[in-house]
Protein backbone atom coordinates (compact mmCIF):
# COMPACT_ATOMS: atom_id res chain seq x y z
CA UNK A 1 0.00 0.00 0.00
CA UNK A 2 2.86 2.59 1.24
CA UNK A 3 4.63 1.97 -2.48
CA UNK A 4 1.46 2.70 -4.18
CA UNK A 5 0.84 5.62 -2.21
CA UNK A 6 4.75 6.66 -3.04
CA UNK A 7 4.01 6.09 -6.53
CA UNK A 8 1.52 8.57 -6.86
CA UNK A 9 2.66 11.18 -4.68
CA UNK A 10 5.90 10.98 -6.47
CA UNK A 11 5.17 11.64 -9.96
CA UNK A 12 5.00 15.68 -9.80
CA UNK A 13 2.83 16.34 -12.76
CA UNK A 14 -0.10 13.93 -11.39
CA UNK A 15 0.38 15.89 -7.98
CA UNK A 16 0.35 19.47 -9.44
CA UNK A 17 -2.62 18.66 -12.48
CA UNK A 18 -4.45 16.81 -9.36
CA UNK A 19 -4.65 20.27 -7.67
CA UNK A 20 -5.61 22.52 -10.05
CA UNK A 21 -8.10 19.99 -11.03
CA UNK A 22 -9.53 20.19 -7.19
CA UNK A 23 -9.31 23.67 -7.93
CA UNK A 24 -11.74 24.12 -10.94
CA UNK A 25 -14.11 21.68 -8.96
CA UNK A 26 -13.99 24.07 -5.70
CA UNK A 27 -14.37 26.99 -8.33
CA UNK A 28 -17.73 25.06 -9.35
CA UNK A 29 -18.66 24.34 -6.45
CA UNK A 30 -18.78 27.20 -5.08
CA UNK A 31 -19.58 29.57 -8.06
CA UNK A 32 -22.28 31.42 -6.04
CA UNK A 33 -19.74 32.81 -3.58
CA UNK A 34 -17.25 33.57 -6.35
CA UNK A 35 -19.49 35.09 -8.40
CA UNK A 36 -20.38 36.94 -4.83
CA UNK A 37 -24.04 36.72 -5.30
CA UNK A 38 -24.75 37.78 -8.86
CA UNK A 39 -27.24 35.29 -11.04
CA UNK A 40 -25.88 33.87 -14.63
CA UNK A 41 -29.02 33.77 -15.90
CA UNK A 42 -30.80 36.99 -15.06
CA UNK A 43 -29.95 40.23 -16.93
CA UNK A 44 -30.36 43.88 -17.39
CA UNK A 45 -31.21 45.13 -20.61
CA UNK A 46 -29.60 48.24 -19.62
CA UNK A 47 -26.28 47.15 -19.15
CA UNK A 48 -26.43 44.83 -22.45
CA UNK A 49 -23.15 44.27 -24.19
CA UNK A 50 -20.68 46.10 -21.60
CA UNK A 51 -17.14 46.17 -22.27
CA UNK A 52 -15.10 44.31 -18.95
CA UNK A 53 -14.59 46.66 -16.46
CA UNK A 54 -14.73 46.69 -12.28
CA UNK A 55 -18.41 46.28 -12.13
CA UNK A 56 -18.06 42.94 -14.62
CA UNK A 57 -15.09 41.57 -15.09
CA UNK A 58 -15.76 39.63 -18.34
CA UNK A 59 -18.22 42.40 -19.78
CA UNK A 60 -21.56 41.39 -20.32
CA UNK A 61 -23.90 39.76 -22.94
CA UNK A 62 -26.33 40.57 -25.08
CA UNK A 63 -28.99 39.89 -22.63
CA UNK A 64 -27.14 42.39 -19.79
CA UNK A 65 -25.81 38.99 -17.99
CA UNK A 66 -22.76 39.12 -16.64
CA UNK A 67 -19.91 36.93 -18.08
CA UNK A 68 -17.92 36.11 -15.09
CA UNK A 69 -20.55 34.66 -13.44
CA UNK A 70 -21.73 32.72 -16.58
CA UNK A 71 -18.44 31.47 -17.06
CA UNK A 72 -17.89 30.25 -13.18
CA UNK A 73 -21.22 28.76 -13.00
CA UNK A 74 -20.68 27.03 -16.46
CA UNK A 75 -17.79 24.89 -14.49
CA UNK A 76 -20.21 23.39 -12.67
CA UNK A 77 -22.71 22.35 -15.93
CA UNK A 78 -18.90 21.14 -17.67
CA UNK A 79 -18.17 19.62 -15.00
CA UNK A 80 -21.28 17.66 -13.83
CA UNK A 81 -22.16 16.41 -17.43
CA UNK A 82 -19.17 15.07 -18.42
CA UNK A 83 -18.61 13.10 -15.04
CA UNK A 84 -22.09 11.41 -15.80
CA UNK A 85 -21.37 10.88 -19.52
CA UNK A 86 -17.48 9.63 -18.63
CA UNK A 87 -19.29 7.46 -15.94
CA UNK A 88 -22.13 6.21 -17.84
CA UNK A 89 -20.02 5.34 -21.20
CA UNK A 90 -17.80 3.20 -18.62
CA UNK A 91 -20.16 1.39 -16.68
CA UNK A 92 -22.33 0.20 -19.52
CA UNK A 93 -19.30 0.04 -22.39
CA UNK A 94 -17.57 -2.66 -19.34
CA UNK A 95 -20.21 -4.52 -18.70
CA UNK A 96 -21.30 -5.47 -22.29
CA UNK A 97 -17.45 -5.87 -23.25
CA UNK A 98 -16.95 -7.97 -20.20
CA UNK A 99 -20.28 -9.93 -20.92
CA UNK A 100 -19.34 -10.50 -24.70
CA UNK A 101 -15.91 -11.36 -24.05
CA UNK A 102 -16.79 -13.49 -21.19
CA UNK A 103 -20.26 -15.54 -22.34
CA UNK A 104 -19.05 -15.48 -26.37
CA UNK A 105 -21.53 -17.40 -28.71
CA UNK A 106 -24.18 -15.30 -29.62
CA UNK A 107 -24.06 -12.81 -26.31
CA UNK A 108 -20.96 -11.96 -27.75
CA UNK A 109 -22.28 -11.93 -31.92
CA UNK A 110 -25.12 -9.28 -30.72
CA UNK A 111 -23.14 -7.00 -28.52
CA UNK A 112 -19.96 -6.59 -30.48
CA UNK A 113 -21.99 -6.28 -33.95
CA UNK A 114 -24.10 -3.54 -32.63
CA UNK A 115 -20.65 -2.12 -31.66
CA UNK A 116 -19.22 -2.31 -35.11
CA UNK A 117 -21.88 -0.28 -36.58
CA UNK A 118 -21.79 2.01 -33.84
CA UNK A 119 -18.01 2.62 -34.68
CA UNK A 120 -18.98 2.67 -38.21
CA UNK A 121 -20.37 6.32 -37.68
CA UNK A 122 -16.98 8.49 -37.68
CA UNK A 123 -16.58 11.49 -34.68
CA UNK A 124 -19.52 13.49 -33.69
CA UNK A 125 -21.74 12.92 -36.67
CA UNK A 126 -23.75 10.26 -34.85
CA UNK A 127 -24.14 12.06 -32.13
CA UNK A 128 -25.25 15.32 -33.56
CA UNK A 129 -28.10 13.74 -35.47
CA UNK A 130 -28.83 11.71 -32.46
CA UNK A 131 -29.16 14.71 -30.17
CA UNK A 132 -30.69 16.76 -32.66
CA UNK A 133 -33.46 14.44 -32.88
CA UNK A 134 -34.44 13.97 -29.90
CA UNK A 135 -34.45 17.56 -28.69
CA UNK A 136 -31.55 19.77 -28.00
CA UNK A 137 -30.96 19.93 -24.06
CA UNK A 138 -27.83 18.49 -22.32
CA UNK A 139 -29.42 15.28 -20.83
CA UNK A 140 -29.66 14.51 -24.93
CA UNK A 141 -26.39 15.19 -25.55
CA UNK A 142 -25.10 12.99 -22.82
CA UNK A 143 -27.46 10.25 -24.16
CA UNK A 144 -26.14 11.11 -27.93
CA UNK A 145 -22.37 10.61 -27.25
CA UNK A 146 -22.71 8.00 -24.91
CA UNK A 147 -24.44 6.15 -27.42
CA UNK A 148 -21.65 6.63 -30.17
CA UNK A 149 -18.52 6.11 -27.51
CA UNK A 150 -19.78 2.57 -25.15
CA UNK A 151 -18.45 0.66 -28.14
CA UNK A 152 -14.57 1.92 -27.81
CA UNK A 153 -14.59 0.43 -23.94
CA UNK A 154 -16.58 -2.68 -24.54
CA UNK A 155 -14.19 -3.64 -27.11
CA UNK A 156 -11.61 -3.15 -25.09
CA UNK A 157 -13.06 -4.70 -21.60
CA UNK A 158 -13.78 -7.88 -24.23
CA UNK A 159 -10.29 -8.15 -26.00
CA UNK A 160 -8.89 -7.43 -22.08
CA UNK A 161 -11.66 -10.73 -21.23
CA UNK A 162 -10.39 -12.68 -23.64
CA UNK A 163 -7.09 -12.47 -22.38
CA UNK A 164 -7.68 -14.00 -19.12
CA UNK A 165 -11.15 -16.35 -20.24
CA UNK A 166 -9.31 -19.56 -21.53
CA UNK A 167 -6.36 -19.54 -19.11
CA UNK A 168 -5.97 -22.61 -16.69
CA UNK A 169 -7.03 -20.81 -13.52
CA UNK A 170 -10.39 -19.46 -14.88
CA UNK A 171 -10.99 -23.21 -15.86
CA UNK A 172 -9.83 -24.15 -12.46
CA UNK A 173 -12.13 -21.63 -10.74
CA UNK A 174 -15.30 -22.55 -12.46
CA UNK A 175 -14.47 -26.52 -12.09
CA UNK A 176 -14.08 -25.91 -8.42
CA UNK A 177 -18.07 -24.11 -8.32
CA UNK A 178 -17.33 -20.53 -8.62
CA UNK A 179 -20.60 -19.21 -9.80
CA UNK A 180 -20.91 -16.95 -12.84
CA UNK A 181 -21.81 -13.56 -10.86
CA UNK A 182 -18.67 -14.35 -9.03
CA UNK A 183 -16.65 -14.88 -12.24
CA UNK A 184 -17.42 -12.13 -13.57
CA UNK A 185 -17.19 -9.64 -10.33
CA UNK A 186 -13.87 -11.23 -8.91
CA UNK A 187 -11.70 -12.66 -11.93
CA UNK A 188 -13.03 -11.02 -15.44
CA UNK A 189 -14.25 -7.62 -14.12
CA UNK A 190 -10.43 -6.86 -11.89
CA UNK A 191 -8.51 -7.58 -15.25
CA UNK A 192 -10.01 -4.83 -17.00
CA UNK A 193 -10.41 -1.78 -14.67
CA UNK A 194 -7.00 -1.02 -14.99
CA UNK A 195 -6.77 -0.22 -18.27
CA UNK A 196 -10.41 1.37 -18.68
CA UNK A 197 -9.67 3.47 -15.82
CA UNK A 198 -7.14 5.09 -17.58
CA UNK A 199 -8.63 5.63 -20.59
CA UNK A 200 -11.29 7.21 -19.04
CA UNK A 201 -9.28 9.46 -17.15
CA UNK A 202 -7.41 10.59 -20.61
CA UNK A 203 -11.01 11.40 -22.17
CA UNK A 204 -12.59 13.53 -19.98
CA UNK A 205 -11.04 16.36 -21.76
CA UNK A 206 -12.03 14.79 -25.03
CA UNK A 207 -15.48 14.64 -23.83
CA UNK A 208 -15.81 17.81 -22.24
CA UNK A 209 -14.71 19.22 -25.72
CA UNK A 210 -17.89 17.01 -27.28
CA UNK A 211 -20.56 18.07 -25.35
CA UNK A 212 -18.91 21.59 -25.42
CA UNK A 213 -19.12 21.47 -29.19
CA UNK A 214 -22.89 19.90 -29.52
CA UNK A 215 -24.17 22.98 -27.39
CA UNK A 216 -21.99 25.19 -29.59
CA UNK A 217 -24.44 23.86 -33.08
CA UNK A 218 -27.09 24.37 -30.41
CA UNK A 219 -27.96 21.16 -29.66
CA UNK A 220 -26.91 20.75 -27.02
CA UNK A 221 -27.53 23.68 -23.38
CA UNK A 222 -30.02 26.06 -24.20
CA UNK A 223 -29.67 29.87 -23.55
CA UNK A 224 -30.25 31.13 -20.71
CA UNK A 225 -28.19 28.35 -19.21
CA UNK A 226 -24.43 29.24 -18.49
CA UNK A 227 -22.50 26.62 -20.62
CA UNK A 228 -19.43 27.42 -22.09
CA UNK A 229 -20.38 26.06 -25.33
CA UNK A 230 -23.68 27.44 -26.14
CA UNK A 231 -22.27 31.01 -24.54
CA UNK A 232 -19.87 30.87 -27.15
CA UNK A 233 -22.48 30.29 -30.28
CA UNK A 234 -24.49 33.21 -28.51
CA UNK A 235 -21.06 35.35 -28.71
CA UNK A 236 -20.07 34.97 -32.28
CA UNK A 237 -22.58 37.15 -33.50
CA UNK A 238 -21.27 39.67 -31.84
CA UNK A 239 -17.53 38.71 -32.58
CA UNK A 240 -16.82 42.50 -33.90
CA UNK A 241 -18.92 44.65 -31.07
CA UNK A 242 -17.85 42.29 -27.85
CA UNK A 243 -14.99 40.15 -28.83
CA UNK A 244 -15.24 38.80 -24.84
CA UNK A 245 -18.20 37.17 -25.25
CA UNK A 246 -15.96 34.53 -27.34
CA UNK A 247 -12.50 34.63 -25.41
CA UNK A 248 -13.24 33.96 -21.72
CA UNK A 249 -16.13 30.86 -22.37
CA UNK A 250 -13.28 29.54 -24.65
CA UNK A 251 -10.43 30.02 -22.35
CA UNK A 252 -12.29 28.38 -19.45
CA UNK A 253 -13.07 25.16 -21.66
CA UNK A 254 -9.37 24.96 -23.13
CA UNK A 255 -8.17 25.33 -19.35
CA UNK A 256 -10.20 22.83 -17.97
CA UNK A 257 -9.62 20.79 -20.70
CA UNK A 258 -5.60 21.05 -20.41
CA UNK A 259 -5.79 20.27 -16.97
CA UNK A 260 -8.28 17.05 -17.42
CA UNK A 261 -5.87 15.81 -20.26
CA UNK A 262 -2.48 16.72 -18.37
CA UNK A 263 -4.24 14.30 -14.98
CA UNK A 264 -5.20 11.82 -17.52
CA UNK A 265 -1.26 11.51 -19.30
CA UNK A 266 0.20 11.31 -15.97
CA UNK A 267 -2.24 9.04 -14.41
CA UNK A 268 -1.41 6.44 -17.44
CA UNK A 269 2.29 7.25 -17.11
CA UNK A 270 2.00 5.63 -13.65
CA UNK A 271 -0.44 3.22 -13.80
CA UNK A 272 1.10 2.08 -17.24
CA UNK A 273 4.28 1.74 -17.52
CA UNK A 274 4.39 0.37 -20.68
CA UNK A 275 3.90 4.01 -22.22
CA UNK A 276 6.79 5.69 -23.41
CA UNK B 1 -5.50 -9.58 -49.41
CA UNK B 2 -6.48 -12.68 -51.00
CA UNK B 3 -9.73 -12.87 -53.66
CA UNK B 4 -11.19 -14.86 -50.86
CA UNK B 5 -10.61 -12.65 -48.18
CA UNK B 6 -11.67 -9.89 -50.25
CA UNK B 7 -14.91 -10.98 -51.16
CA UNK B 8 -15.17 -12.26 -47.81
CA UNK B 9 -14.84 -9.00 -46.46
CA UNK B 10 -16.96 -6.85 -49.15
CA UNK B 11 -19.50 -9.37 -47.84
CA UNK B 12 -19.28 -8.05 -44.31
CA UNK B 13 -19.31 -4.30 -45.56
CA UNK B 14 -22.93 -5.02 -47.50
CA UNK B 15 -23.98 -6.27 -43.90
CA UNK B 16 -23.04 -3.53 -41.48
CA UNK B 17 -24.36 -0.92 -44.51
CA UNK B 18 -27.78 -3.07 -44.28
CA UNK B 19 -27.55 -2.18 -40.59
CA UNK B 20 -26.26 1.19 -40.51
CA UNK B 21 -28.98 2.23 -43.13
CA UNK B 22 -31.41 0.99 -40.12
CA UNK B 23 -29.83 2.95 -38.25
CA UNK B 24 -29.99 5.96 -40.04
CA UNK B 25 -33.43 5.11 -41.06
CA UNK B 26 -34.84 4.79 -37.10
CA UNK B 27 -33.05 8.11 -36.21
CA UNK B 28 -36.43 9.72 -37.45
CA UNK B 29 -37.97 7.54 -34.69
CA UNK B 30 -36.50 9.31 -31.85
CA UNK B 31 -37.84 12.56 -33.04
CA UNK B 32 -41.00 13.54 -30.86
CA UNK B 33 -43.99 14.27 -32.02
CA UNK B 34 -45.49 13.68 -35.80
CA UNK B 35 -42.95 13.36 -38.29
CA UNK B 36 -44.65 14.30 -41.55
CA UNK B 37 -46.70 16.85 -39.50
CA UNK B 38 -42.98 18.25 -38.82
CA UNK B 39 -41.49 17.58 -42.44
CA UNK B 40 -43.89 19.94 -44.16
CA UNK B 41 -43.69 22.81 -41.06
CA UNK B 42 -39.81 23.06 -40.47
CA UNK B 43 -39.18 25.01 -37.92
CA UNK B 44 -41.87 27.47 -38.38
CA UNK B 45 -44.92 27.97 -36.19
CA UNK B 46 -47.85 27.37 -38.89
CA UNK B 47 -51.25 25.83 -39.75
CA UNK B 48 -50.92 22.22 -41.19
CA UNK B 49 -54.03 20.71 -42.53
CA UNK B 50 -54.88 16.94 -41.36
CA UNK B 51 -55.40 16.28 -45.38
CA UNK B 52 -51.89 17.56 -46.05
CA UNK B 53 -50.22 15.02 -43.25
CA UNK B 54 -52.25 12.11 -44.85
CA UNK B 55 -50.88 12.93 -48.36
CA UNK B 56 -47.84 13.07 -47.31
CA UNK B 57 -47.69 9.77 -45.01
CA UNK B 58 -49.39 8.22 -48.00
CA UNK B 59 -46.60 9.32 -50.12
CA UNK B 60 -43.91 8.36 -47.57
CA UNK B 61 -45.52 5.09 -46.79
CA UNK B 62 -45.76 6.50 -43.37
CA UNK B 63 -49.57 4.79 -42.69
CA UNK B 64 -47.52 1.22 -43.19
CA UNK B 65 -45.97 -0.47 -40.73
CA UNK B 66 -42.87 0.21 -39.67
CA UNK B 67 -40.62 -2.77 -41.37
CA UNK B 68 -42.81 -1.97 -44.67
CA UNK B 69 -41.89 1.61 -44.31
CA UNK B 70 -37.79 0.06 -43.61
CA UNK B 71 -37.81 -1.86 -46.97
CA UNK B 72 -39.50 0.51 -48.62
CA UNK B 73 -36.98 3.04 -48.15
CA UNK B 74 -34.34 1.12 -48.89
CA UNK B 75 -35.67 0.19 -52.11
CA UNK B 76 -35.77 3.92 -52.75
CA UNK B 77 -32.58 4.47 -51.90
CA UNK B 78 -30.56 2.00 -53.02
CA UNK B 79 -31.96 3.57 -56.44
CA UNK B 80 -30.61 6.94 -54.91
CA UNK B 81 -34.10 7.97 -54.68
CA UNK B 82 -33.95 9.43 -51.19
CA UNK B 83 -37.05 11.79 -50.99
CA UNK B 84 -36.83 15.58 -51.70
CA UNK B 85 -35.54 18.08 -48.73
CA UNK B 86 -38.04 19.88 -47.42
CA UNK B 87 -35.40 23.03 -46.50
CA UNK B 88 -33.96 23.31 -49.81
CA UNK B 89 -37.03 22.32 -51.87
CA UNK B 90 -34.93 20.13 -53.77
CA UNK B 91 -34.13 16.09 -54.02
CA UNK B 92 -32.09 15.25 -51.11
CA UNK B 93 -29.38 13.41 -53.39
CA UNK B 94 -29.09 16.78 -55.36
CA UNK B 95 -28.50 18.69 -52.04
CA UNK B 96 -25.82 16.04 -51.07
CA UNK B 97 -24.00 15.94 -54.42
CA UNK B 98 -23.85 19.96 -54.07
CA UNK B 99 -21.97 19.84 -50.82
CA UNK B 100 -19.87 17.27 -51.98
CA UNK B 101 -17.30 19.28 -53.20
CA UNK B 102 -16.60 21.50 -50.62
CA UNK B 103 -16.25 18.60 -47.92
CA UNK B 104 -13.85 16.95 -50.85
CA UNK B 105 -11.73 19.89 -51.12
CA UNK B 106 -11.14 20.66 -47.21
CA UNK B 107 -10.58 17.08 -46.79
CA UNK B 108 -7.72 17.28 -49.29
CA UNK B 109 -6.23 20.64 -48.10
CA UNK B 110 -6.07 20.18 -44.14
CA UNK B 111 -4.74 16.64 -44.92
CA UNK B 112 -2.13 18.35 -47.09
CA UNK B 113 -2.06 20.93 -44.43
CA UNK B 114 -1.22 18.15 -42.02
CA UNK B 115 1.20 15.94 -43.48
CA UNK B 116 3.40 19.10 -44.35
CA UNK B 117 4.15 19.72 -40.56
CA UNK B 118 3.19 16.36 -38.90
CA UNK B 119 5.42 14.61 -40.57
CA UNK B 120 8.96 16.67 -40.71
CA UNK B 121 8.51 17.76 -37.01
CA UNK B 122 7.31 14.61 -36.06
CA UNK B 123 10.38 12.74 -37.45
CA UNK B 124 12.88 15.54 -35.85
CA UNK B 125 11.22 15.46 -32.33
CA UNK B 126 12.01 11.72 -33.03
CA UNK B 127 15.56 11.85 -33.89
CA UNK B 128 16.11 14.68 -31.22
CA UNK B 129 14.27 13.38 -28.52
CA UNK B 130 14.66 14.62 -25.12
CA UNK B 131 16.23 17.56 -26.38
CA UNK B 132 14.73 21.69 -26.38
CA UNK B 133 13.48 21.23 -30.22
CA UNK B 134 11.33 17.82 -29.26
CA UNK B 135 9.77 19.12 -25.75
CA UNK B 136 8.42 22.46 -28.33
CA UNK B 137 7.24 20.11 -30.29
CA UNK B 138 4.90 17.85 -27.85
CA UNK B 139 4.01 21.09 -26.00
CA UNK B 140 2.85 22.55 -29.44
CA UNK B 141 1.19 19.13 -30.09
CA UNK B 142 -0.12 18.92 -26.36
CA UNK B 143 -1.93 22.38 -26.34
CA UNK B 144 -3.41 21.51 -30.23
CA UNK B 145 -5.13 18.67 -28.75
CA UNK B 146 -6.32 20.86 -25.95
CA UNK B 147 -8.03 23.45 -28.01
CA UNK B 148 -11.38 22.37 -29.12
CA UNK B 149 -11.98 22.99 -33.08
CA UNK B 150 -14.40 25.28 -32.47
CA UNK B 151 -12.87 27.77 -30.36
CA UNK B 152 -9.57 27.48 -32.31
CA UNK B 153 -11.82 28.76 -35.03
CA UNK B 154 -13.75 31.20 -33.93
CA UNK B 155 -10.17 33.02 -32.46
CA UNK B 156 -8.69 32.35 -36.27
CA UNK B 157 -11.68 34.42 -37.87
CA UNK B 158 -11.37 37.06 -35.11
CA UNK B 159 -8.04 37.85 -35.63
CA UNK B 160 -7.13 36.73 -39.40
CA UNK B 161 -10.26 38.01 -40.56
CA UNK B 162 -11.50 40.91 -38.28
CA UNK B 163 -8.84 42.45 -36.85
CA UNK B 164 -6.10 42.06 -39.70
CA UNK B 165 -8.82 42.04 -42.45
CA UNK B 166 -6.54 39.21 -44.20
CA UNK B 167 -9.46 36.79 -45.06
CA UNK B 168 -13.45 37.57 -45.58
CA UNK B 169 -15.50 36.16 -42.32
CA UNK B 170 -18.52 35.48 -44.40
CA UNK B 171 -17.78 32.32 -45.95
CA UNK B 172 -20.83 30.96 -47.71
CA UNK B 173 -18.77 29.88 -51.13
CA UNK B 174 -15.70 27.93 -52.07
CA UNK B 175 -12.80 30.15 -52.75
CA UNK B 176 -9.41 30.07 -51.96
CA UNK B 177 -9.20 32.84 -49.14
CA UNK B 178 -12.56 31.40 -48.01
CA UNK B 179 -10.87 28.16 -47.43
CA UNK B 180 -7.86 29.35 -45.86
CA UNK B 181 -8.97 29.39 -42.14
CA UNK B 182 -10.96 26.23 -42.14
CA UNK B 183 -7.98 24.36 -43.71
CA UNK B 184 -5.46 25.60 -40.55
CA UNK B 185 -8.14 24.88 -37.75
CA UNK B 186 -8.76 21.56 -39.04
CA UNK B 187 -5.20 20.67 -39.88
CA UNK B 188 -3.48 21.77 -36.77
CA UNK B 189 -5.83 19.82 -34.57
CA UNK B 190 -5.28 17.06 -36.77
CA UNK B 191 -1.38 17.58 -37.19
CA UNK B 192 -1.05 17.89 -33.27
CA UNK B 193 -2.84 14.18 -33.23
CA UNK B 194 -0.69 13.15 -35.88
CA UNK B 195 2.77 14.80 -34.82
CA UNK B 196 2.38 12.97 -31.58
CA UNK B 197 2.15 9.38 -33.75
CA UNK B 198 4.83 9.55 -35.82
CA UNK B 199 6.93 10.52 -33.37
CA UNK B 200 5.98 7.54 -31.07
CA UNK B 201 5.94 5.36 -34.13
CA UNK B 202 10.03 6.30 -34.94
CA UNK B 203 11.24 6.34 -31.35
CA UNK B 204 9.63 2.13 -31.23
CA UNK B 205 11.13 1.83 -34.06
CA UNK B 206 14.57 3.16 -33.80
CA UNK B 207 15.13 0.94 -30.62
CA UNK B 208 14.77 -2.02 -32.84
CA UNK B 209 17.44 -4.44 -33.18
CA UNK B 210 17.99 -4.23 -36.58
CA UNK B 211 19.15 -0.35 -36.57
CA UNK B 212 21.73 -1.34 -34.08
CA UNK B 213 22.56 -3.81 -35.92
CA UNK B 214 22.71 -1.39 -39.13
CA UNK B 215 24.70 1.22 -36.86
CA UNK B 216 27.27 -1.72 -35.58
CA UNK B 217 27.76 -2.43 -39.48
CA UNK B 218 28.97 1.50 -40.32
CA UNK B 219 25.77 2.35 -41.81
CA UNK B 220 25.12 6.52 -41.74
CA UNK B 221 22.63 7.24 -39.76
CA UNK B 222 21.00 9.57 -42.47
CA UNK B 223 20.69 6.23 -44.35
CA UNK B 224 19.38 4.08 -41.65
CA UNK B 225 16.39 6.77 -40.98
CA UNK B 226 15.15 7.12 -44.45
CA UNK B 227 15.98 3.55 -45.64
CA UNK B 228 15.35 1.42 -43.48
CA UNK B 229 13.06 2.88 -40.41
CA UNK B 230 10.80 5.49 -41.88
CA UNK B 231 9.23 2.67 -44.17
CA UNK B 232 8.29 0.84 -41.11
CA UNK B 233 7.22 3.52 -38.96
CA UNK B 234 5.09 5.11 -41.19
CA UNK B 235 3.02 2.03 -42.61
CA UNK B 236 1.02 1.34 -39.63
CA UNK B 237 0.10 5.36 -39.70
CA UNK B 238 -1.52 4.58 -42.90
CA UNK B 239 -4.56 3.05 -40.89
CA UNK B 240 -4.82 5.79 -38.93
CA UNK B 241 -4.70 8.88 -41.71
CA UNK B 242 -7.42 6.17 -43.57
CA UNK B 243 -9.89 6.46 -40.45
CA UNK B 244 -8.78 10.44 -40.67
CA UNK B 245 -9.93 10.99 -44.45
CA UNK B 246 -12.90 8.69 -43.95
CA UNK B 247 -13.98 11.24 -41.30
CA UNK B 248 -13.52 14.24 -43.00
CA UNK B 249 -15.29 13.32 -45.95
CA UNK B 250 -17.79 12.80 -43.64
CA UNK B 251 -18.11 16.31 -43.20
CA UNK B 252 -16.04 18.42 -40.59
CA UNK B 253 -19.53 19.73 -38.72
CA UNK B 254 -18.37 21.61 -36.30
CA UNK B 255 -15.52 23.77 -38.08
CA UNK B 256 -17.84 24.25 -41.03
CA UNK B 257 -20.58 25.77 -39.46
CA UNK B 258 -17.99 28.07 -37.57
CA UNK B 259 -16.90 29.20 -41.29
CA UNK B 260 -20.64 28.60 -43.21
CA UNK B 261 -18.25 26.15 -45.17
CA UNK B 262 -20.97 24.83 -47.61
CA UNK B 263 -19.72 21.32 -47.11
CA UNK B 264 -21.46 18.06 -45.69
CA UNK B 265 -20.83 18.95 -42.30
CA UNK B 266 -22.89 22.24 -42.38
CA UNK B 267 -25.41 20.77 -44.84
CA UNK B 268 -25.97 17.96 -41.65
CA UNK B 269 -26.46 20.60 -38.92
CA UNK B 270 -28.59 22.86 -41.34
CA UNK B 271 -30.77 20.00 -42.06
CA UNK B 272 -30.81 19.11 -38.26
CA UNK B 273 -31.31 22.32 -37.03
CA UNK B 274 -34.73 22.24 -39.12
CA UNK B 275 -35.84 18.38 -38.83
CA UNK B 276 -35.23 17.78 -42.95
CA UNK B 277 -35.43 14.36 -41.96
CA UNK B 278 -35.00 12.85 -44.94
CA UNK B 279 -32.05 14.62 -45.64
CA UNK B 280 -30.54 13.74 -42.53
CA UNK B 281 -31.22 9.73 -43.16
CA UNK B 282 -29.21 10.39 -46.53
CA UNK B 283 -26.35 12.28 -44.91
CA UNK B 284 -25.77 10.21 -42.24
CA UNK B 285 -26.09 6.74 -44.35
CA UNK B 286 -23.57 8.69 -46.60
CA UNK B 287 -20.51 9.58 -44.10
CA UNK B 288 -21.23 6.14 -42.74
CA UNK B 289 -20.79 4.16 -46.39
CA UNK B 290 -17.36 6.64 -46.77
CA UNK B 291 -15.85 5.45 -43.80
CA UNK B 292 -16.51 1.91 -44.32
CA UNK B 293 -15.08 2.32 -48.20
CA UNK B 294 -12.02 4.12 -46.96
CA UNK B 295 -11.54 1.82 -44.68
CA UNK B 296 -11.34 -1.25 -46.85
CA UNK B 297 -9.36 0.80 -49.58
CA UNK B 298 -6.67 1.06 -46.43
CA UNK B 299 -6.97 -2.55 -45.94
CA UNK B 300 -6.60 -2.95 -49.04
CA UNK B 301 -3.35 -0.60 -49.86
CA UNK B 302 -1.99 -2.41 -46.24
CA UNK B 303 -1.70 -5.36 -48.03
CA UNK B 304 -0.54 -3.86 -51.43
CA UNK B 305 2.27 -2.01 -49.22
CA UNK B 306 2.94 -4.91 -46.81
CA UNK B 307 4.53 -8.03 -49.23
CA UNK B 308 4.30 -10.17 -45.52
CA UNK B 309 0.29 -9.54 -45.80
CA UNK B 310 0.48 -10.53 -49.57
CA UNK B 311 1.77 -13.81 -49.61
CA UNK B 312 -0.54 -15.06 -46.67
CA UNK B 313 -2.88 -16.95 -49.09
CA UNK B 314 -5.76 -17.26 -46.71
Amino acid sequence: MDTKKNKFLSNKGFVLFSILAVVIVLIAAFAPVLAGGIDPTAGNLADAIMAPDAKHLFGTDKMGRDIYARVLYGARISLASTFVLVLAVFVIGTALGVLAGYFGGWVDAVIMRIADMMIAFPGLVLAIAVAGMLGASMRNAIIAIALVTWPKYARMARSLVLKVRHTDYVYAAIVTGSGTWHMLWKYMLPNTITTLVITAATDIGGMMMELAALSFLGFGAQPPTPEWGSMLNEGRDFMQSAPWLMVYPGLAIFITVVIFNMLGDNLRDILDPREE
Amino acid sequence: MGRKNLVRRLGQMILALLGISFISFCLVMLAPGDVARQMIAGNQEIMVSQAEVDALKAELGLDQPFFFQYISWLGRAVQGNFGNSFMMKRPVLDVVLASLPATVVLAASSSAFMLIFALPLGIYAAVKQNTWFDYLVRGFSFIGMSVPNFWMGLMLLWIFGLQLGWFPILGGEVSLENMALPTVTLGIAMASKYIRQVRVAILEELNQDYVTGARSLGMSETYILWREVLPNALLPLVTLFGLSLGSLLGGAAVVETVFSWPGLGYTAVQAITYRDFQLIQAIVLWIASMYMIINLLVDISYAYFDPRLRKVGR
